[in-house]
């Protein structure tokens, strides 16, 4: 019997020669990543609770600075100092306001067939190039940090075969928002969902990302992307080597097997309060439901391609003056690539606003929050209710360009085709 | 000894348990009165010490935030039971020694202010005079949760 890729990863990192679902292994991590989410904790737990404090590996480990940045309180100020004498006293590499975490990770650290923990839900997104992230807490972090080590129930997989091409206007993320709609939240709980298929690899290393990272958002422990001659090329353009490019075996066991026709998929508009609440634009536009504000951004959708689908979405028009729309790009590399093409001035000049690559108005807190009984149309990875700002806010997902068109109109609608 | 019931539905996410405006205060002590906020307002200050969660499915999905399943430890909660669990809530809890326990049918059965009793040790809960047991932990959980957390059995390695 065979093994899936998630399945060879872990076998890897356990020193194992074949490991099968639902056995615990002791694995040898490849990277470990914290943000500012959590990481005070783990300092505070580090200094107080260990009898023997110490750190692996420092080079494998990353500190980064993304969901409250700048601080904007004394209390986050001090929570920041923490984070960063910790990692300046023990070695650790800290980012602070070069972009969201994930995409960081993508751009300088994560290889095919690495184990990667990050202390961050989203970790799921590193499965863009053939590697097994998976979110982990605080406690697990540390033991982690201090070992090197941790353990992992090996999780069955669900494959996803990916046939065709999407088509214009429709983005990966309204094709795993729509998977996820299929499934349900919890559909792919302690699972890893694999994409495979000329469907998938068709998909640029952006798109993977978008995919892999909600995969969480069903549940999943990690989301993999069969990796390709493209992973290879994003490595090298970063100036690492693909060493571990694993594929499923022929005989691999799959917990299901699922198809999509990506020509099948629609633009999405995804309804409060939960991420399996899935609707069509086509649909949810026949209400005219008024917005507030608008985003784009995120862990899931702040890259260059989503900066572009918005500035084509807003070209001859303007920003709704009943409407804030705010875009945070995910990185300062694509920051400075969308000044460079001109997106960012074009954006301005449709009155957005744009904010430093943070996580923004997708984690609820620092910049962009909204108000009692507001609407929020959003890139973000969720809409649970109260996560964007007051508990009676609501919380629409979709995609760039439909947030920008709904910027301009005052409502939810489509882009003009 | 009884625990006093708190039931909460499906899906139960992190940002409901503690929202992430308070993720950066100091410490889990100060976070713990916003407990619920969104779901019941005057959750921190009513719960008390022994009490149980009781939930229905995917109680936790999520953000893989550990202060969602400290802040309810801090508020002194026995234990947290729910049909299923999303995992990284599920790691969290078992690893700072909160024990998180699946059961398929209590759920269904108790509401707000019932009463229940909970034996750890033989995994069964017992409420309105009816025996309900839970899904085992694997032997390798079972044992982090049993020296009070991974914390703990870092330390005695």
């Amino acid at each position: 019997m065979g093994m899936t890729i998630g399945e060879k990863i872990i076998a890897r990192a356990a020193g194992e020669e074949k490991v099968a679902p639902g056995e615990i292994h002791t694995v040898t991590l490849d990277r470990m990543m914290s943000n500012d989410g959590t990481t005070h904790l783990t300092v505070d737990k580090y200094n107080t609770k260990l009898k023997h404090p110490r750190i692996a590996d420092p080079k494998k480990v990353v500190f980064i600075m993304d969901h409250n940045v700048p601080a904007d309180n004394p209390k986050t100020a001090a929570a920041h100092k923490k984070m960063r004498d910790f990692a300046r006293e023990h070695g650790i590499k800290l980012y602070e306001g070069q972009g969201v975490c994930h995409q960081v990770m993508m751009e300088d650290y994560v290889c095919p067939g690495e184990l990667i923990f990050g202390a961050d839900s989203h970790t799921t997104s590193y499965g863009a190039l053939g590697a097994f992230g998976t979110g982990v807490g605080g406690t697990d972090f540390l033991y982690a940090m201090v070992t090197g080590t941790s353990w992992v129930m090996v999780p069955e997989t669900l494959r996803f075969n990916l046939h065709g091409r999407l088509r214009k206007g429709v983005t990966p993320r309204d094709l795993i928002l729509k998977i996820i709609g299929d499934i349900g939240a919890n559909g792919a709980n302690y699972k890893v969902m694999e994409f495979a298929g000329d469907g998938a690899h068709g998909l640029s290393i952006s798109d993977r990302m978008v995919l892999c990272n909600l995969t969480v958002e069903a549940g999943a422990k990690a989301g993999i992307v069969e990796p390709d001659e493209k992973v290879i090329e994003y490595c090298e353009k970063h100036g690492r080597k693909a060493e571990h490019m694993f594929k499923s075996d022929e005989d691999a066991v799959f917990a299901k097997v699922y198809e999509y026709q990506l020509e099948d998929i629609e633009p999405c508009c995804v309804r409060p309060d939960f991420v399996d609440h899935y609707d069509t634009i086509a649909n949810v536009e026949k209400e005219k439901i008024r917005i507030d504000e608008a985003f784009v951004g995120s862990c899931n959708n702040g890259r260059l391609d989503d900066l572009h689908m918005a500035a084509e979405a807003l070209k001859g028009k303007k920003v709704s003056p009943r409407v804030r729309f705010l875009v945070a790009p995910a990185s300062q590399k694509v920051y400075q690539q969308a000044i460079e093409d001109g997106t960012i001035e074009a954006l301005v000049d449709a009155g957005a606003m744009i904010m430093n690559p943070n996580c923004s108005v997708c984690w609820g807190s620092c910049q962009g929050v909204i108000g009692e009984n507001e609407v929020l149309v959003s890139t973000g990875t969720r809409n649970f209710k109260g996560r964007c700002g007051a508990p009676s806010s609501k919380v629409y997902l979709a995609n760039a360009g439909v947030c920008a068109a709904s910027a301009a109109a005052g409502y939810l609608v489509s882009p003009e085709v | 000894m009884e625990s006093t019931v708190w039931k909460f539905g499906n899906d139960v996410d992190t940002d409901q348990i503690i929202a992430s405006q308070y993720l950066l205060l100091p410490d889990v002590e100060e976070m713990k009165q916003y407990a619920f906020e969104s779901l019941d307002p005057g959750f921190a200050g009513k719960v008390k010490p022994g009490d149980i969660i009781v939930a229905e499915e995917n109680f936790g999905c999520g953000s893989s935030r550990e202060q969602a399943p400290a802040v309810l430890k801090a508020l002194g909660v026995k234990a947290v039971v729910a049909k299923s669990f999303a995992r990284i809530f599920y790691r969290n809890a078992i690893n700072i020694g909160l024990p998180a326990m699946v059961c398929r049918d209590l759920p269904g059965h108790v509401d707000t202010g019932d009463k229940a009793e909970v034996d750890m040790e033989k995994g069964v809960i017992t409420a309105g005079g009816q025996e309900y047991p839970c899904t085992k932990l694997p032997e390798y959980m079972q044992k982090i949760l049993n020296q009070g957390g991974l914390i703990a059995s870092l330390n005695k390695e």
